[in-house]
């Protein structure tokens, strides 16, 4: 068999394990709608101010809430596989259609940052390796340690103070200039700006993360068999750094990014709601301050989805960034 | 014990880390003494500054003492990380223990169980919990337990395989010891040092996911507690930077030390594990 049509395979069957993640978390979320008090008939009947027992039992059967729990949990997964995560009573819109509305944003927001994060965290990370026990690597050191104890929403708000309200160099919040409305070029710069500070926020865990990975990483190759034969061939050690080494070190630095992926959509909650930045993260907050379950069920089933999506995308990297790995 | 603190006392941060922390315990401990009245009562003039009206910190919008809210939401957050942590262990052993031990279809059922709730992302699922159950200190508990649990499972699953074919327990098989004592008493004693330093460092963590959901108003309304304190105070941003700040740095200090601490363990008890996630 060709390797190619391995892959083809490996995907498959990747696919096909990620499916069974997928319907747990539907039950989950099932489970967790019936844990909390009151039903959809509940909220509507608040909504609506009064509403008479008999209507209720009414409503009820026509949502068919007196079902036996089972049943519900089938109709349930039937209607979450059609991409029908209910309704929002608070927006007046289908839970999807919201949640699809927000999507581009948080999009933006983690993209800036996975590339922030991992590319700077190479970078230094590489630097602390080559430079090691100097200044550098020990500033480097330090950095993460204050990094990984600092709380995100802390490190936001710190921001805004700093960069927004003293020296006026950035908006405080949004993503866009709700006053001046602006189109093409002009359009980009202003969203570009606005997205300056959130990005920095949430990128500034992951940056120090990857920054100590990639460290360990090149440390650790630098000692490998492969190195001395290199040295022995009389390469230079520029050429052994980044040439050798440095495409191996890369290698746990992706794997370990895509681990990140889920706890990133948690981080975007938080910095999100700093910013108010509008997207999914926001959304979130909002449907916690409005009592919108029906949302925030939608926003969580959401975000498990892509972790699964993108950790299977990271694998699938893999493979083809190291063509050592078994794919059978 | 005294060769343990030989070598714990060699890495110096941990021991700065660790003084720093009993100092926080003191402070926690004795918060009654230096601020008797309640840290959610008005003390004076609001949004004073730091310094002035008598306030050491300042004073919020409402003129609550942001000194007495970080002296009293000390309690809030070490108390939550320590007690999510432990349940979170014991769930974690739990799974853990079983899995390692007996293998086979056990191990592949509750590591199924354990790698949904990794790939589920965990600060959403704990917002959910919360929000769900309605903020306590019950309710932030469970949900940061029910988060943070798979971790020590996978350690401990790992610990159990490779000792369970050591020769010191098949002996326990050889005198008819039952399964569960020999986990209970043989294996998982062996297996402590990883768990402890593991633990050390979930504090931590625990300490900002609690921080976490009080800042997004998730927190038992009736306890102060450091995120609470940013959380009221990011509205008035413009005006009284101190009531965001303090806390703040409390929180950085206090979750700064736990991890110096978990490093200086890991050095002492197990010089094997060196990674840390």
């Amino acid at each position: 068999m060709t390797r190619s049509s391995k892959i083809f395979r490996y995907v498959g069957k990747r696919l096909l394990q990620g499916v069974p993640i997928i319907i747990a978390i539907v039950v989950i979320n099932f489970f967790l709608l019936n844990l909390a008090e009151g039903d959809a008939v509940d909220v509507l009947a608040g909504e609506a101010g009064s509403a008479t027992p008999e209507y209720m039992e009414q409503l009820r059967k026509r949502f068919g809430l007196d079902q036996p729990l089972p049943v519900q949990l089938m109709v349930y997964l039937k209607n979450v596989l059609s991409l029908d995560l209910g309704y929002s009573f608070r927006h007046e819109m289908p839970v999807n259609a919201l949640i699809f509305d927000r999507f581009a944003a948080t999009g933006l927001l983690m993209t800036s940052t996975i590339i922030l994060a991992v590319g700077f965290g190479i970078l230094l990370g590489l630097l602390a390796a080559m430079r090691l026990n100097t200044w550098k690597d020990n500033i480097i050191t330090v950095f993460a340690l204050i990094t990984y104890a600092t709380p995100l929403f802390w490190v936001g708000l710190m921001m805004i103070v700093v960069f927004s309200l003293n020296l006026g160099w950035f908006p405080t919040s949004g993503m866009t200039n709700v006053a001046a409305f602006y189109e093409g070029w002009d359009y980009v710069v202003d969203v570009s700006r606005h997205l300056v500070l959130p990005t920095i926020t949430l990128s500034l865990f992951y940056l120090a993360l990857y920054t100590r990975m990639m460290r360990a990483s090149m440390l650790e190759q630098y000692g490998q068999d492969y190195v001395v034969t290199a040295r022995a061939k009389g390469l230079t050690e520029r050429r052994i750094t980044y040439v050798h080494v440095l495409r191996n070190a890369l290698l746990p630095v992706v794997t370990m990014a895509g681990v990140q992926v889920g706890a990133l959509i948690g981080g975007s909650v938080i910095v999100e709601s700093v910013f108010a930045w509008p997207g999914l993260g926001m959304l979130a907050f909002e449907s916690l301050f409005a009592r919108d379950l029906n949302l925030l069920l939608g926003i969580f089933l959401l975000s498990s989805m892509l972790v699964v999506a993108v950790n299977l995308i990271v694998d699938i990297i893999y493979c083809f960034l190291d063509p050592r790995i078994e794919v059978n | 014990m005294a060769d343990f603190w030989r070598r714990y006392r060699r890495n110096r941060a941990a021991v700065f880390g660790l003084v720093v922390i009993i100092l926080i315990i003191i402070m926690a401990l004795t918060a009654s003494l230096f601020y008797p009245n309640d840290p959610f009562r008005l003390m004076g003039k609001p949004l004073s500054g730091p310094l002035t009206n008598g306030f050491l910190l300042g004073s919020d919008s409402l003129g609550r003492d942001v000194a007495s809210g970080i002296v009293h939401g000390a309690k809030t957050s070490l108390l939550i990380g320590f007690v999510a942590t432990i349940v979170s262990v014991f769930i974690g052993i739990f799974f853990g223990a079983f899995a390692g031990y007996f293998g086979g279809r056990v191990d592949d059922s509750l590591m199924r169980v354990t790698e949904i709730f990794q790939t589920i992302p965990s600060f959403i699922f704990a917002i959910l919990l919360v929000a769900i159950m309605k903020p306590s200190i019950g309710s932030i508990v469970i949900a940061i337990a029910v988060v943070s649990w798979p971790g020590v499972a996978r350690l401990v699953r790992g610990e159990f395989l490779a000792l369970k074919n050591r020769e010191f327990v098949q002996a326990c098989h050889t005198l008819g010891m039952s399964d569960f004592r020999i986990m209970l008493r043989e294996i998982l004693p062996n297996c402590l040092s990883p768990i402890i330093v593991v633990g050390s460092l979930m504090v931590a963590t625990a300490i900002l996911i609690e921080s976490g959901l009080a800042f997004l108003g998730l927190g038992d309304p009736n306890i102060m507690s450091w995120g609470f304190l940013i959380g009221a105070g990011r509205t008035m941003l413009r005006s009284a930077w101190w009531v965001c700040t303090f806390p703040g740095v409390a929180i950085l200090i206090t979750v700064l030390a736990i991890n110096l601490i978990g490093e200086g363990l890991n050095d002492a008890l197990n010089p094997r594990l060196k990674e840390r996630q």
